[in-house]
């Protein structure tokens, strides 16, 4: 037999096909639902986050304090040991400066472009923070290591949620912030 | 030339219909640290990681690259096997049996509580088709299949009921499960009808758990531990997905991964040979379905051996003595491992209160649930 005989045909197709709908599809959209439980770490994180605090969580073998917390050392592969609140100040690891959405959309020539940001935070080890948007900035003036500072909705409207952030914004040269030992949150896992 | 493979450690969370306590990140890594605990080792000393995961049982598009933190795995050889825990149990043996191995993990975790509508999900899993536009409950498929069963088998829904009797109390022995009660067969005949001749209480409850196992090669296996559990077989199966074309009186895959697991354990009666077994009971039909498969009695004698008492605790061949999946609940891709973790305990005698006395032979049977015809086969043993 030749290669061609094992083709199993079909016919041509014009586009005027599609729109006469001549082909026929099968459509379905997925009702699909999920509910992930935090845990200990993630739990706390939001609530923190919820009360205008960054918390993170140390592990003792490798001295890392680690953000987002987790109640594990993915290295030292042991359960981590303490909390610790970190600030909410860091500076920028990487960033991009987007001009589409989520949802692949473009933005409007008016709209500004979102500004997503790996910020290394202050207080927690080198390296760990949080990835978030840049806000009152222009992207003309962002470069790596600008330090930022969180802009938090109003407690009232905070739910638990990293969005409690709204985003972080560069700290003036002027504005000197002394870095302070961050100090120990109490409660245990 | 490696020869054999050994499970060398196993950790378990148990299983629990719900696990708001915990994240799944800190349920695997739960189950992660007493298995390497138990092997005697750190994740660093282990040579590559298999998860078993499905995208939309995690709720996450390419779940696998979430893997690697909560087993040790960080910048390791690692990847997700879309399948039951037996399956990636299986790609783990091949690996050691390369010789580019000497230690393999497996892991498998079950977070069914996270998902809010699983019948939606199931339905999914249907073929879009010819399938899913007729809105079928995901159970009809296991209905359907009953009907053929109990048609071909000449077993009966009392029969079946009986299983769920069995199994579930077989479970108030079992530390690790949540659904052990005392019931009559009564009690699941008159329990909701669902998708006839299934009712309510024939079909497994969901849990939530994890399980990892770590294996390896002989020489390792005998420098690490007394008691290596020896995979003498194991084998896996599809049958067609086609619903209109399979054979639905016998369980297919459950045959042919047995067949390959007897060929590769060397075994020639396996009803003689086998001391006891953990076998799917996702529906309860489905033990005495996949009793026969297994050619653990012949066609049609399921439901005898059962009545017999023959598969009960104390019988010749117990069969779901952790109390299956009616008893433990369905752990999804997870389910294979409960078996596994059942069948590493009686080989080791460590089963507690439910002890089976003087074990060496054990089988573990798996199916992916409806409307799969998948399954997988390991038989285990401690000599």
């Amino acid at each position: 037999m030749k290669l061609e005989d094992f083709e199993l045909g079909g016919t041509h197709l014009k586009s005027s096909d599609f729109k006469q709908g001549k082909v026929l599809t099968t459509e379905w959209e997925p009702n699909l639902k999920y509910a992930w439980d935090n845990g200990v770490a993630i739990g706390r994180y939001l609530a923190e986050l919820k009360a205008g605090r960054i918390i993170a969580r140390i592990c003792h073998k490798c001295d890392r304090i680690m953000l987002p917390p987790r109640m594990f050392c993915e290295l030292c592969f042991r359960p981590t040991d303490e909390w610790m609140y970190v600030k909410d100040t860091g500076v920028i690891n990487t960033f991009s400066i987007a001009k589409v959405n989520w949802d692949a959309s473009r933005r409007g020539p008016k709209e500004p472009p979102l500004l997503p940001a790996v910020i290394e935070i202050d207080g927690a080890s080198e390296g760990m923070g949080i990835m978030h948007m840049l806000g009152e900035v222009n992207p003309k003036d962002l470069k790596i290591g600008m330090k930022v500072k969180a802009v938090w909705k109003k407690p009232e409207d905070r739910t638990g949620s990293i969005t409690d952030i709204l985003y972080f914004k560069p700290v003036t040269a002027k504005r000197k912030t002394k870095t302070k030992a961050a100090p120990k949150a109490g409660g245990k896992r | 030339m490696i020869k054999r493979v050994a499970i060398v450690g196993i950790g378990t969370t148990g299983f629990r219909p719900v696990t708001p306590d915990v994240s799944f990140r800190e349920l695997i890594f739960e189950a992660a640290r007493k298995a390497y605990t138990d092997a005697g080792m750190e994740p660093s000393e282990i040579d590559g990681f298999i998860t078993t995961a499905e995208d939309f049982m995690e709720g996450y598009s390419i779940a696998d690259e979430y893997c690697p933190d909560q087993i040790g795995a960080v910048l390791k050889p690692t990847q997700t096997i879309p399948g039951d825990f037996i399956q990636g149990m299986a790609t783990g043996y091949m690996m050691i049996m390369t010789g580019a191995y000497r230690t393999i993990a497996i892991e498998a975790h079950s977070k069914a509580s996270n998902m809010k509508n699983i019948s939606e999900l199931m339905g999914f899993a249907q073929d879009p088709v010819y399938n899913r536009p007729l809105r079928e409950t995901p159970h009809a498929v296991a209905g359907l299949e009953m009907t053929r069963y109990l048609f071909e088998s000449a077993a009966s829904s009392e029969q079946c009921a009986q299983v769920v009797v069995k199994n579930k109390m077989n479970a108030m022995r079992n530390p690790y499960a949540a659904f052990g009660a005392e019931i009559t067969e009564g009690d699941v005949l008159a329990s909701e009808p669902v998708s006839l001749p299934l009712h309510r209480l024939d079909i497994a409850p969901h849990a939530d758990g994890a399980v990892v196992a770590v294996l390896a090669d002989e020489d390792t296996a005998n420098t690490l531990c007394e008691t290596p559990i020896w995979i003498e077989g194991i084998g896996w199966s599809t049958d067609t997905p086609t619903l209109e074309m399979r054979d639905w009186g016998e369980a297919a895959y459950a045959r042919l991964s047995a067949e390959m697991a007897y060929r590769m354990a060397g075994i020639e009666n396996p009803a003689a040979l086998i001391d006891f077994a953990e076998i799917c009971d996702e529906y309860s039909y489905k033990e005495l379905q996949h009793m026969e498969a297994l050619k653990l009695c012949m066609p049609g004698e399921a439901a005898y051996m059962l009545e017999s008492g023959a598969t009960s605790y104390q019988g010749e061949l117990p069969i779901n003595i952790s109390g299956g999946a009616r008893g433990v609940g369905h752990l999804f891709e997870a389910s294979g491992a409960h078996k596994i973790l059942e069948l590493v305990e009686q080989l080791r005698g460590h089963a507690g209160a439910r002890q089976i006395p003087d074990v060496n032979v054990g089988l573990a049977q798996v199916w992916r649930g409806v409307p799969t015809a998948t399954g997988a086969v390991a038989i285990l043993s401690n000599m």
